[in-house]
């Protein structure tokens, strides 16, 4: 795919989308290896907690509770926030986000930042404004390394650039980085990457972040990571604008002890991940002396006004749902032309786009549960799926359009159909004979349709229908003798 | 609040969004409430003898490749010596308030005096104390204290020797935060191992770009 921000106003629908995905039988193998792998690892470590189930409760009431009293945590995190040193923006829209952003880049004095992999950033693809308004953002996690340097799009929570294999990455970084005798070893490659990356930590001035937490109570900000290019994003510039929507609040400090829990083993199968940072406006001689916090909305608060929907906000963005997902592990996460692919993103995103775009994105899924069992606050993604559904079409059939909608009138007559036993069997009667055109036999006598005209070709494009039984179950049970033979 | 906060457009419209959305206001009173209702049924007491605590530490570091030795209360700089000597480590950083009695001879120890991140990457390693840590996630945690120091003197040098008393080693991730709970304010670091991707092909990598080398001194 090419390096066309995945903007869901603009992608194409996910049938689409995925019918070309499936066809690039590299990217699969990737995607299915790194899936494979990553939950074997969280399936391990998982077992390993004898109140796994206990910490997803504790998990999904806070994340619950926070979301029910969501204007007083924010209020109190900003006026902690605000009285340890940092300046706290609200933003409403990504708009307004971007142009607070661009706004204290350039009032930091610097033309370029580095950057700590965020989705928040991403979901408001704030590097491309940021470049228009002449700055240029330095990536400076491995992956989002890769799909800057790339000019490609992440396909992953945690791990964005999953469906590049170590042949691909090395053939990027001898391109941008001018190395052509760079070694294909993940170790080799990311030595490259600590030498490109390291003179940029040490010089540039401003760092821009997402947040996993910030906490309510003391005002602070927690961000969990791997590689330490977070730590030096949040420790070495001397201006640091984080970014967070406003679902990312926590209430108390002592809440962490269940997300630290939850988050890593959840996210990339480990028992921590090598770093978290927790920091708290600004500490004379230690970090950043100028510390910004943007607060967007977004429409998170559309989401908070849905009953059914509001759990998606929930969510701590670990990524296990997508690991689990039989349908993103066949076609990749750009498939689904959001930053936020797989389940989570088949729920977050046609909500933030308040259900104008991405509508195809909850029938996205065969709704078989594995997301719901691993998240980690456990949120009902089939049930948010479902309610989706119905609110998109209802949404395309209100009022008038509703008469000329193929869909709706074929449910419609499936309704009816299925409301009289009369009906019904005259149905299948009807459709006995209809297939007979249709029915070739194989070797062993069994009829199979092969092609389906029209709309209904859609199903025999990826497999074989078998012909109906010359007899239904109900025309048997009343042939059967009073002995049930 | 400030003048200027509470005139802001767009926080008074977010907050009117949410207050709408969720049909009312919250405070402290009813916050504080329903935070207490929420089910915490995790494990939140210790179940280890000190032990098994300490050993399930070691364990845990070890499988990070960190090198952990455990040693009595004077032998602190001896076991100093010992693991920059393996390591071929001389020229060694240290925050503000580290004990003296920790640092060998034959070594040049430099005190931070809030050098620059490229004096930083100079070393050859770090030494520091450390706050508290968790034997079941193998994670130790520093925070801005004498001792510890800022946290760029623990990021930039490529090689972290860390000293943890036994008394600040917890069973799990709740009483570590416990014991943080009251000095949360301050610059926190955890840190599980040296620093590591898996970002290319799910295989894991140890060192990017924080300390690739990480020990542990024990001390009783």
């Amino acid at each position: 795919m090419s390096g066309v921000a995945l903007d869901p106003k603009t992608s194409p629908t996910f049938p689409m989308a995925a019918k070309t995905a499936l066809g690039d039988t590299q990217m699969r193998k990737n995607v299915r290896h790194a899936t494979d792998v990553i939950q074997a690892k969280r399936a391990r470590v998982v077992a390993e907690m004898p109140d796994w189930q206990q910490l997803r409760e504790a998990g999904k009431q806070i994340r619950q509770h926070t979301m029910e009293h969501l204007d007083f945590y924010l209020e109190q995190f900003e006026e902690n926030c605000t009285r340890a040193g940092g300046v706290v923006h609200w933003a409403r829209d990504a708009q307004e986000a971007r142009r607070i952003v661009t706004g204290l880049v350039k009032a930091s004095g610097s033309e370029e930042v580095i950057k700590i992999k965020s989705m928040t950033t991403e979901e408001i693809h704030l590097n491309d404004v940021l470049e228009t308004a002449g700055i240029h953002a330095y990536e400076t996690d491995l992956a989002e390394l890769i799909i800057q340097l790339g000019e490609d799009q992440p396909s992953h929570i945690v791990v964005p650039a999953l469906h590049k294999n170590r042949q691909q990455i090395r053939e990027i970084f001898q391109r941008k980085m001018n190395l052509p005798g760079l070694g294909e070893t993940p170790q080799d490659l990311a030595d490259a990457a600590r030498v490109f990356l390291r003179e940029k930590f040490l010089r540039v001035k401003t760092g821009v972040s997402g947040a996993n937490f910030l906490i309510a109570e003391t005002g602070g900000v927690c961000i969990v990571e791997s590689e330490g290019n977070g730590r030096m994003c949040l420790t070495l510039p001397e201006t640091l604008i984080t970014i967070a929507g406003i679902d990312k609040v926590v209430p108390r400090f002592q809440d962490l002890e269940v997300l630290l829990q939850l988050l890593p083993r959840s996210a990339t199968g480990e028992r921590m991940n090598p770093y978290n940072s927790i920091w708290t406006g600004v500490k004379q001689g230690d970090g950043p002396q100028t510390f910004h916090v943007v607060l967007m909305d977004n429409a998170r608060t559309e989401i908070l006004a849905d009953k059914e929907g509001r759990q998606t906000l929930n969510c701590i963005r670990c990524g296990a749902c997508q690991n689990a997902c039989p349908v993103y592990r066949q076609t990749g996460g750009q498939a689904y032309g959001s930053v936020y692919a797989g389940p989570i993103g088949a729920i977050l995103t046609p909500q933030l786009q308040e259900l104008h775009h991405a509508q195809s994105l909850p029938f996205a899924s065969s709704l078989c549960g594995a997301c719901y069992e691993v998240c980690p606050v456990k949120i009902n993604i089939p049930e948010v799926l479902i309610h989706l559904r119905a609110k998109v079409v209802n949404q395309n059939t209100a009022g008038i359009a509703g008469l000329f909608d193929f869909e709706a009138a074929a449910m419609t007559a499936m309704a009816m159909i299925f409301k009289s036993e009369r009906r019904f069997r005259a149905a299948q009667r009807l459709g006995r004979m209809a297939e007979i055109p249709l029915v070739r036999k194989d070797r062993q006598g069994v009829g199979w349709i092969r092609w389906l005209p029209g709309m209904l070709g859609g199903w025999t494009q990826a497999r074989d229908l078998q012909e109906m039984p010359k007899e239904t179950f109900r025309d048997w049970w009343e042939k059967r003798g009073k002995n049930g033979n | 609040m400030t003048a200027a906060t509470s005139s802001n457009p767009a926080r008074a419209e977010i907050l009117r969004r949410i207050r709408l959305a969720k049909g009312g206001t919250s405070d402290t009173a009813v916050s504080e409430a329903a935070w207490n209702l929420v089910a915490r049924e995790y494990r939140r007491t210790a179940v280890l003898e000190p032990e098994a605590v300490l050993e399930l530490l070691e364990d845990r570091l070890r499988d990070y490749d960190a090198h952990v030795v455990r040693v009595g209360r004077g032998d602190v700089a001896d076991a100093v010596a010992r693991m920059l000597t393996a390591r071929g480590k001389h020229r060694i950083v240290v925050p503000t308030g580290i004990a003296s009695e920790w640092l060998p001879a034959g070594f040049e120890f430099v005190v931070d005096q809030g050098m620059a991140a490229a004096e930083l990457d100079k070393f050859d390693g770090v030494l520091t104390g450390s706050t508290v840590a968790i034997a079941e996630t193998g994670t130790v945690v520093l925070q801005n204290v004498p001792g510890q120091g800022r946290r760029a003197v623990t990021l930039v040098p490529d090689y972290h020797l860390c000293v943890v008393n036994m008394v600040n080693v917890v069973e799990t991730v709740s009483h570590a935060m416990d014991r943080l709970r009251g000095t949360a304010e301050l610059p926190t670091t955890f840190f599980s191992g040296p620093s590591a991707t898996a970002d290319i092909e799910m295989t894991r990598i140890k060192g990017v770009h924080g300390p690739r080398h990480l020990d542990v001194i024990l001390v009783l």
